[in-house]
């Protein structure tokens, strides 16, 4: 919790010195708490009192750091529980699990699947971010797991509460900014050495929150924390609560013992059953999953998760927006319509989908409009005449045309005459106002 | 230091709707707690799953349904009978595509004869759609709440344009229940359940749709929607905003390209049956976890998964 005016007072000098452009300490501490002034304005305040203001003021999350190189990843960090509030910061990994007790055939078309599912989807590059080996009890046939999951260089997370084989494991991989998840009530006070030892992030593991916190505690205590959370139980139901409560309890309960993010095993849960793990692991995406493991990964899991977390990590200030361009649908020619909407990503998705859906062939040209919605955009002038206009000639897309006809989208049918005027050897057509009424449109256009 | 579990506690409180009659009827809504935190107080009624029906045999569902359902299509009454029968949705959802006028333009009549045959045959609750065409909807939502009258039905929904008709007709007239509609917007959302009350109809006897998308296409103007709804209703005991919601997650989730594109066309993509109902139930999971109290499926197997997920992650 900040610190008020009089806890910033008790740690001035309480001379009214004046250096600090302020009549009195108290006058200058008041403008602190508020927000107004550095505390650094003081010459006299001691570093301690600056360490603890700086503790005070700092955010509810710690954000940690995971993997490195280009896997580094960060969790947590987050400042409000609803995107709305304000937005959320660092979307949840997908881990894919992998295990001593798996079969060899087993192991290796998972590793084949992680390589297989790995596509762009608005400027993002979507795949499974890291990877988890579970210590099932060989520890020969553990270590080499390791070894040969840990050369896909993606964030590793060791899954093993054993302090022996977790410290032979840590050491093929440590310098790959690894995630321990093992450590619980038992093991906590060597667990925490290890990690420490190692710069591994520690996970602990509990059935109750009550136990969790005791756990961060004695981490605290050996002044530890690089941490993340496992709050997954037998139960959807007791996992789901204590998930809730670690986050809620560091956000808006400002306790920052629990300000850790949390991995969430998914793939326990679900027994194995992968439409089950996708209606958790979505469920995750909302409610504060920050590593999410799962059995394997294909693309039918992929494009709901990685669609769902895209959407639901984006500033909610900065709608995401698609590259203006010309795309092309079904092979488009030299007579073929050119249609035309907005930069805006939700747009963008409607409206090629509806192309798509038609199979006909079809240009689409999309101008920079600012990543609004058309009528919003054309409302900010951003999406007039002359911008379209412009993005005809800059696309160069007449060369490429015998017959030169531009669809505009219903909603702004009132741009026709303007565009005709700035683009004469045209045929400004008026198309639908409803994107779903493209297919028909398409359909019946000669 | 021990921990200090603090339990939320809201004002407060969402409506109870009944739909359906007899042994079947089923209650949506009624939480006091935010989506599956029924640690934290009445999580009201479990989630309600309904099952997608057509009137008409569908054109543009992918083919693996024809593998499901087969020739029962062509009969919608069989149709429900064997929904009702075989995969036990919590209702039925029956929704009049053939009204379409730019279709099959089945008159209103027609419609209201076909939905008494439907409700004859199943004793599960029926939720009533239409085709999108709001002067056509309006005039078969009439119809059907005369023609079933006494059924407690849903009629899924009243819009901005033809709430005044639906609302009168469906709520007031034939005493059955008003689904309330509006674009992923907490003013419109408002206005609607505040228009509908003005003209008699009881908030008790609303439900809204507040908008679907399915995840990856503006998902996040739906959970964000949700999430400020409920703040107001059960945070700040807004009433204009405390009725249950239902969300059609089926025509959203089966019309994107991930559920529909064939496996030539996407062959890294693997099976279009298997995407779709992952889509189905990432979008339904979704839904739940931010704030609806009833959802609409397609296929049998989002069905079956979504019940083992509502009975396991509400505590």
């Amino acid at each position: 919790m900040a610190l008020s005016g009089i806890e910033i007072f008790k740690l001035t000098p309480r001379t009214n010195c004046k250096e600090c452009g302020f009549p009195t300490c108290m006058a200058f501490s008041m403008k602190v708490a508020s927000g107004a002034v550095e505390i650094g304005k003081c010459p006299h305040i001691s570093d301690e009192a600056k360490e603890k203001l700086a503790e005070a003021t700092a955010p509810p999350m710690k954000t940690i750091t995971v993997g490195t190189g280009d896997a580094e990843r960060k969790l947590g960090g987050e400042t409000v529980l609803f995107r709305h509030e304000k937005t959320l910061v660092n979307r949840p990994l997908i881990a894919v699990q992998f295990a001593d007790s798996m079969a060899d055939d087993v192991v290796d078309a998972k590793i084949a699947n992680i390589q297989k599912v790995d596509y762009e989807r608005i400027g993002e590059q979507m795949n499974a971010e890291a990877v988890s080996v579970k210590f099932d009890g060989d520890k020969d046939k553990y270590i080499k797991l390791v070894e040969k999951v840990a050369a896909l260089n993606k964030v590793v997370v060791l899954v093993c509460a054993d302090v022996a084989v977790a410290t032979e494991a840590l050491a093929l991989v440590k310098a790959a900014k690894p995630v321990l998840v093992g450590a619980n009530k038992d093991n906590i006070n060597d667990m925490v050495a290890l990690a420490k030892g190692n710069g591994a992030v520690l996970g602990l593991s509990a059935d109750t929150v009550e136990d969790m916190y005791s756990l961060v505690e004695a981490a605290h205590a050996a002044d530890y924390k690089e941490l993340v959370l496992n709050p997954s139980t037998a139960s959807m139901a007791k996992t789901f609560e204590n998930t809730i409560e670690i986050r809620r309890t560091a956000i808006t309960g400002g306790d920052r013992v629990f300000g850790y993010p949390s991995i969430v095993f998914v793939n326990e849960l679900a027994g194995g059953d992968p439409y089950l793990e996708s209606a958790l692991a979505a469920t995750y995406v909302l409610k504060y999953g920050s590593i999410i493991v799962v059995n394997d990964i294909n693309y039918a899991q992929a494009l709901p998760f990685f669609g769902l977390r895209q959407n639901i990590f984006t500033d909610p200030q900065k709608p995401m927006r698609v590259e203006p361009k010309v795309y092309e649908y079904a092979n488009p020619k030299e007579d073929s319509p050119v249609l035309l909407t907005v930069d805006f990503a939700l747009t963008y998705f409607v409206v090629s989908g509806e192309i798509e859906r038609a199979k006909a062939p079809a240009w689409l040209l999309i101008p920079d409009a600012g990543g609004y919605s058309v009528l919003t955009s054309w409302a900010a002038g951003k999406f007039g005449a002359s911008v379209i206009a412009n993005a005809v000639k800059e696309t160069g897309i007449a060369d490429k045309l015998t017959v030169k006809k531009l669809v505009l989208p219903g909603k702004v049918a009132v741009l026709k005459g303007d565009l005709q005027e700035e683009l004469p050897g045209w045929e400004i057509i008026v198309g639908p106002e409803e994107a779903m009424q493209l297919p028909k449109f398409l359909n019946e256009f000669k | 230091m021990a921990y200090n579990k603090v339990a939320k506690k809201y004002n407060g409180k969402i409506s109870e709707v009944v739909i359906g009659t007899g042994d079947k009827a089923i209650t949506i809504g009624g939480r006091t707690a935010l989506p599956l935190h029924s640690f934290d107080g009445a999580e009201g009624q479990t989630p309600k799953l309904g099952l997608e029906i057509l009137d008409t045999a569908p054109t543009d569902w992918i083919d693996a349904f024809n593998g499901i359902y087969g020739d029962v299509q062509n009969d919608a009454s069989a149709w429900a009978k064997l929904v009702e029968e075989k995969y036990a949705p919590d209702f039925i959802y029956l929704r009049f595509i053939g009204a379409d006028p730019s279709g099959d333009n089945k008159s209103a009549a027609e419609c209201a004869e076909l939905a008494k045959k439907v409700a004859e045959s199943i004793s599960l609750p029926l939720a009533i759609g239409g085709c999108n065409n709001v002067e056509k909807d309006a005039e078969v939502f009439k119809a059907v709440s005369e023609a079933l009258e006494g059924k407690n039905i849903l009629v899924v929904s009243a819009t901005e344009d033809n709430y005044k008709t639906v609302g009168a007709a469906a709520g007031l007239a034939y005493k059955q229940k008003v689904g309330a509609e509006s674009s992923v917007d907490i003013n419109l959302a408002k206005q609607l359940n505040i228009l509908l009350t003005q003209l008699g109809v009881k908030k008790e006897d609303i439900v809204m749709n507040v908008g679907a998308a399915t995840v990856g296409y503006g998902f996040e103007y739906v959970t964000s929607t949700m999430d400020r709804i409920l703040l107001a209703a059960l945070g700040q005991n807004d009433v204009t905003l405390q009725m249950p919601i239902i969300t059609p997650v089926s025509t959203e989730a089966w019309s994107v390209k991930e559920s529909i594109a064939s496996e030539e066309d996407a062959p890294d993509w693997g099976s279009t049956e298997e995407r779709g109902i992952h889509m189905e139930i990432s979008t339904a999971s979704a839904c739940i976890a931010s704030g609806s109290d009833a959802v609409i499926l397609r296929h049998p197997k989002s069905l079956e998964t979504m019940k083992t997920y509502v009975q396991g992650i509400i505590g």
